[in-house]
């Protein structure tokens, strides 16, 4: 694995299936009386968040907590940030108080990956979600609940037909998903209405359908993504109602998915929008099972990045657990 | 002032002749001048072209004097080749009212190494609301030609029809920033295969190219001359073509990035690679050097646009707009256009002085190299090779996009009326 | 970091040698745990936990009883974390009924220097509180770094530091077998 991760497009398949496998025993730690774990004792983890997001910090502050790291959240609301000191210096004080990693939430695309690749610190860095570009945790946490669901929980995702549907134009969590879902073999259709699909969208592996109704019955998981009501104000669409209807997923549609299929959404919903209530609390909606298993999979993230001396190495030939002769 | 003998250069790319200076104005162009009394410059292989003349140059005074003075700007000119800078508007003040541009002007006499030519503002604080006092500033010891809100584009038709017409009654020219502002709201770069993968704003092209085909329409209409700043496009070349086919009397220019630079850069999410226009695909880039080729682009500018490193050394999004280009469009364009067998030193000479000085209307810049002319001269070695490195810009700001970068050709010295503002490549 | 013998490592028990030796240990854990009525096995992966479930089997042909049997992944509880890259980790799978009260036996193939049980007793001590802890391995090769025995012991190897000891398995190895070969090198500073 690199160092950092920015983007989804960073995981090799073998990278993402380590990941996802680290998570698994990761969430057998949550089943015992003693949620915690000795293994980064002594590291620092930096929440470092520019944007609100209450749901994604505690996330990631609870897997560092698990993994007995010390954390700092560090909020841009109220901070010196606001008041104008620029992201260098920010990430120059979080390397003097020696940060091993930064999780970072920024309204800017790029904004990870300048913190990265500036010299500016050290530590590796996990992007949390940065403007329209990625959210990689969570892409990763969405094929981690997918193989659970689908795919017994081993392996890849090879095959499993996946819709998205939503705000493609404005939504991180569909670029990653696109990038993370293709490489552990998935096939992905994007729905959206034309409006929101990004000019460009030809070039990426995957389908674009304008048609809701076309691709449900053939899905194996429908991901129903936030969309924002004050995207009617620019004309993305005319009216909640319309986008309801054309876009919105309600009992009916998902009557028609495969008896298998389930339905996902990354929070915070919508409810009458983009879902119904009725979908959001069917057995067959994941949105509560992705919150819990996004805490194993920021576990696994920070396992496998700060863990040893290097991130962990992901090829085939090392997955195989291997102990030296000396410490027997 | 002396006389000075610059002895076989290749004048406009031409059979090496001597040329000798005497004070302000060329003396002698012919082969061996005597040397008597004169300084001489050995110039074997190198090329020999009028002093440059950028149509669009940001020199920030006043106002953002931490990114650029009038003095550093017309020094990093004079490195660059250039006798003629044309400052456009948008400091702080706005160049648009007569005492600002006079200001600007006198701050250019006073520096001694660059013409500078204040470029006016169209409207009140660039705001495309309420036309500037075109005439006053006209009518000011500046004797403004060029009028622009560069940065801004003059989106409101009827306020782009008047500036066209009123200009005519002193032969002035509106220089249109080209952006259509609601198709680019919270634009960060090109929009295309790029944009879309790195969550970034898109810039459509067609947000230029819509503004360029309406001014070419308004300016046939009323019968005016219309200027388009940086043209970025295919499309936008398209347009001019057929307007210019029609008799339209379009003139537009092309900065030297424009030539060189693709949205593929911005993946490192550097904000260097900032800039408005934005970096466009390399079909645009070929389309663009075809344009300048073939005459429909006419001029080269620089666009040079100084920020002070803070406004760089952040995210993307937090960065300003813009690259200097002062220093290195002489090599740019010896790089894309002239290596490349596009276009040979005389039209390098025709598309960076003759044209932009005939655009601007300027006197004594862009004139022949023959006998009585103003010595405005700029020595080139075209043999040149060596990597860019901003630590030894004239400019106070380093924000080029060229950085490490092996570019060809070096301009070893540059006469301003027969005064070397530039010796050997250091400034004198 | 396993060493390349320079010389092919020999073999110095075979796949009979091993199997005898199981059984041995079988019935003395029946003997001395009485009749092994509330004993766990945990095996430490990855052959560990093979031993643990051939145990296991032949501690059910002893006593006509299942025994429960699970595998302990010490990964995250070692103290050399941070002088190699992030390793991958294994299951840790603890038998349904616990070991709150019962009788935990650690099941490893070599026992070295002791510092992998010392991570086996961290990791149980966050899972629950057994009655008693006891370790099971097949070969105890020596040098101990740290005050830790072994209850039931297949074979004592005595080995020098230059040499290397290697348990195979069927399960993994598609063989049975322990191994004894000689270091290339021995990396400098090294005790």
């Amino acid at each position: 694995m690199k160092r950092h991760l920015i983007s989804a497009a960073d995981l090799s398949r073998d990278d993402a299936v380590l990941i996802l496998d680290t998570a698994e025993e990761m969430a057998r730690v949550a089943d015992r009386p003693i949620k915690k774990l000795p293994t980064l004792r002594g590291r620092t983890v930096v929440n470092l968040f520019f944007e609100d997001s209450t749901r994604t910090r505690i996330s990631f502050e609870a897997a560092a907590k698990r993994l007995s790291a010390d954390v700092i959240n560090f909020s841009a609301k109220g901070s010196s940030v606001s008041k104008g000191e620029s992201l260098k210096d920010t990430a120059l004080t979080l390397e003097a108080m020696g940060a091993d990693a930064v999780v970072i939430r920024h309204h800017d695309s790029g904004a990870p990956h300048r913190l990265a690749t500036s010299g500016w610190i050290g530590g590796s860095v996990i992007n949390a979600g940065d403007g329209t570009h990625e959210h990689p945790t969570q892409a990763l946490l969405d094929a981690f609940t997918m193989r659970r669901r689908l795919a017994g929980g081993e392996g890849d995702l090879n095959g499993r037909r996946i819709t998205i549907v939503g705000d493609i134009l404005h939504s991180r969590v569909a670029r990653s998903n696109v990038h993370l879902l293709t490489t552990l073999g998935a096939e992905v259709t994007l729905v959206a209405p034309p409006t929101l699909v990004p000019v460009g969208v030809e070039t990426w592996p995957c389908e674009v359908s304008y048609d809701l109704d076309a691709v449900v019955a053939k899905s194996d998981a429908v991901m129903m993504l936030r969309v924002q009501r004050e995207r009617m104000n620019a004309a993305f669409f005319p009216t909640e109602r319309e986008y309801a209807r054309r876009y919105g997923l309600d009992g009916e549609r998902m009557a028609r998915m495969p008896g298998h299929a389930i339905v996902m959404h990354p929070g915070p919903m919508n409810r009458g929008m983009e879902i119904t209530a009725e979908v959001a609390d069917s057995p067959r909606c994941t949105a509560v099972e992705q919150v819990t298993n996004g805490v194993s999979i920021r576990m696994a993230v920070m396992y496998l990045l700060l863990g040893g001396n290097e991130p962990a190495l992901s090829t085939p030939s090392t997955t195989s657990t291997t102990r030296t002769e000396e410490n027997k | 002032m002396g006389k000075t003998l610059i002895r076989g250069a290749k004048v406009l790319g031409g059979e090496p002749q001597d040329v000798l200076i005497d004070g302000e104005t060329i003396a002698e162009v012919g082969t061996g001048i005597s040397a008597e009394g004169a300084e001489v410059i050995e110039a074997e292989g190198k090329i020999l072209l009028p002093g440059l003349v950028d149509l669009h140059t940001h020199l920030r005074e006043p106002g953002r004097e931490d990114s650029e003075t009038v003095l550093t700007g017309t020094k990093a000119a004079a490195v660059g080749g250039y006798t003629s800078v044309h400052a456009m508007a948008n400091t702080f003040p706005v160049a648009d009212t007569a005492g600002v541009v006079e200001q600007v002007w006198r701050l250019g006499k006073e520096s001694g190494y660059c013409d500078v030519q204040p470029v006016g503002a169209v409207t009140v604080g660039l705001e495309g609301k309420k036309l500037a006092e075109l005439g006053a500033m006209h009518d000011s010891a500046a004797n403004v030609r060029v009028f622009s809100d560069d940065g801004k584009c003059v989106d409101d038709a009827v306020i782009m029809r008047r500036a066209l017409e009123y200009v005519k009654a002193f032969d002035g020219v509106v220089a249109q920033h080209a952006q259509e502002p609601r198709l680019t709201e919270g634009a960060q770069m090109n929009e295309g295969i790029v944009s879309a993968e790195l969550g970034l704003g898109g810039w459509p092209a067609v947000a230029e190219e819509s503004i360029i085909a309406r001014d070419v329409l308004l300016a046939d209409h009323v019968g005016s001359r219309v200027h388009i700043c940086h043209l970025s496009t295919a499309g936008s070349v398209e347009i001019v073509r057929w307007a210019k086919s029609r008799g339209i009397d379009v003139t537009a220019e092309v900065t030297p990035h424009h030539l060189l630079l693709t949205d593929e850069l911005v993946r490192t999410y550097n904000p260097v690679y900032k800039v408005n226009p934005p970096l466009r695909t390399e079909r645009d880039v070929m389309a663009l050097r075809e344009a300048l080729a073939d005459g429909t682009i006419d001029v080269v500018a620089t666009d040079h646009a100084p920020h002070p490193h803070e406004d760089k050394d952040c995210e993307w999004g937090a960065a300003a707009m813009g690259m200097v280009g002062l220093e290195t469009a002489l090599s740019v364009i010896q790089h894309t256009m002239v290596d490349t067998g596009l276009i040979d030193w005389a039209q390098v000479a025709d598309r960076m002085s003759f044209r932009p000085a005939a655009i601007g209307r300027l006197e004594g810049h862009g004139r022949p190299v023959s006998v009585g002319e103003p010595a405005n001269l700029t020595l080139v070695d075209s043999a040149y090779r060596g990597a860019v490195d901003p630590a030894g810009f004239a400019s106070r700001s380093r924000n080029t996009p060229y950085e490490g970068r092996e570019l060809p050709g070096r301009v070893t010295h540059t006469f301003l009326r027969g005064r070397a503002t530039v010796v050997d490549g250091k400034l004198a | 970091m396993d060493a390349t013998p320079a010389t092919p490592a020999r073999p110095v028990l075979e796949g009979p040698d091993i199997a005898r030796m199981l059984t041995r240990i079988a019935h003395e854990i029946v003997e001395r745990a009485k009749g092994a009525e509330d004993v766990v096995l945990l095996g430490i992966p990855t052959r560990g936990v093979f031993l643990a479930r051939r145990l296991a089997a032949k501690l059910e042909e002893i006593t006509g009883r299942a025994v429960p049997v699970g595998s302990l992944d010490i990964t995250m509880y070692r103290d050399d974390l941070r002088l190699g890259p992030a390793r991958t980790l294994a299951r840790t799978d603890i038998p349904g009924d616990g070991i709150e009260g019962r009788v935990v036996l650690l099941v490893d193939d070599v026992l070295f220097s002791g510092r992998t049980i010392r991570a086996a007793l961290d990791a149980l001590n966050d899972i629950g509180r057994p009655r008693a802890v006891q370790l099971a391995v097949l070969v105890d090769r020596g040098h101990r770094e740290l005050p830790i025995r072994a209850d039931y012991v297949g074979k004592n190897l005595p080995t020098s530091l230059r040499e290397t000891v290697k348990v195979q398995l069927a399960e993994e190895d598609g063989r049975d077998a322990v191994l004894l070969g000689v270091k290339q090198t021995t990396p400098a500073g090294e005790r």
